[in-house]
């Protein structure tokens, strides 16, 4: 029952990841990612992973998408159009460094699935992944990185006013 | 253990369906008459005077970087407010700190003007 829900999601995910990198309009791009995250918020929840699909669909889906969408929006999509991202020289090498790249970590992921044990699924809690365990974890045992987490947002927003504010001005 | 999801779904399914009836019922029922600047995707219904294809302000991009520092900053809402009773007044004092740096940095934004427009 699992997998017959689990195959048709990761199989949208992937049509929907081809999308990105095939369309040649950025805008369709855009669109294709945000189905692909939401996509794999379902592949998240099939994993039991509720607090994790919550996330991709509020800070992917929502938030990172948006600063997407305005660099798509600041760059000018006429011009993106008509001298098309192949025919530039350069790129080509930069295509090549990134499929190594790419061929490497998928070399990596496999490596790590064929070594691991699916036969015996590890041992976890009932209500591993859910928003209440990981809230209980993250505001007891994780104190100190969640207070952390709140001075790296503070250095965040300093920086961006810092960068964006004095261009403006 | 997927029974729990049945709400969720009949939930997700019945949003797809008002939002496909909404639009099919507009296409159906809607009246219909068109005329070419009508048709057009930009500025629709006016005769277009500038190009959409034009480049918007960066101002926007610092809008949207400190919205996507506030959003991250509410997800950790979402499961503090779940455990808020069990966490009891530990939990709330830990909050309390959050909430103040984050304060400090929303303080700071504001002086600095970076929620004017101009």
């Amino acid at each position: 029952m699992e997998l017959l829900i689990f195959y048709p999601l990761a199989g949208f995910c992937v049509l929907m990841g081809l999308g990105v990198i095939i369309s040649s309009s950025p805008i369709n791009s855009a669109l294709s990612l945000i189905a692909m995250m939401m996509g794999l918020a379902g592949v998240f929840v099939l994993q039991q992973a509720h607090f994790l699909a919550i996330l991709q669909i509020i800070v992917y889906a929502g938030a990172i998408m948006v600063l997407f969408m305005f660099v798509i929006m600041l760059l000018n999509l006429k011009s993106a159009e008509e001298d098309t991202w192949s025919i530039r020289p350069q790129n080509t090498y930069v295509s090549v460094l990134t499929g190594f790249l790419a061929l490497g970590a998928l070399y990596k992921i496999a490596c790590v699935i064929s070594q691991a044990k699916l036969d015996s699924p590890a041992a976890v809690p009932d209500d591993f992944g859910t928003v209440v365990r990981v809230g209980t974890t993250l505001f007891t045992d994780f104190v100190l990185p969640f207070e952390v987490a709140s001075i790296l947002l503070l250095a965040a927003m300093v920086g961006a006013v810092v960068l964006a504010k004095n261009k403006i001005d | 253990m997927l029974e729990q999801y049945i709400g969720a779904t009949v939930m997700f399914i019945m949003a797809i369906g008002i939002a496909c009836g909404m639009v099919f019922m507009t296409s159906v029922l809607g009246p219909k008459r068109h005329f070419a600047e009508k048709m057009e995707p930009f500025e629709c219904g006016e005769k277009q005077i500038v190009s959409p294809h034009q480049r918007f302000s960066v101002k926007f991009y610092l809008v949207a970087v400190l919205f996507v520092l506030f959003d991250i900053e509410a997800v950790f809402f979402f499961p503090w407010a779940i455990l808020f009773k069990k966490l009891g007044m530990f939990g709330f004092v830990e909050m309390l700190f959050f909430i103040i740096i984050l304060g400090v940095g929303l303080c700071y934004v504001w002086i600095k003007g970076g929620l004017d427009w101009e």
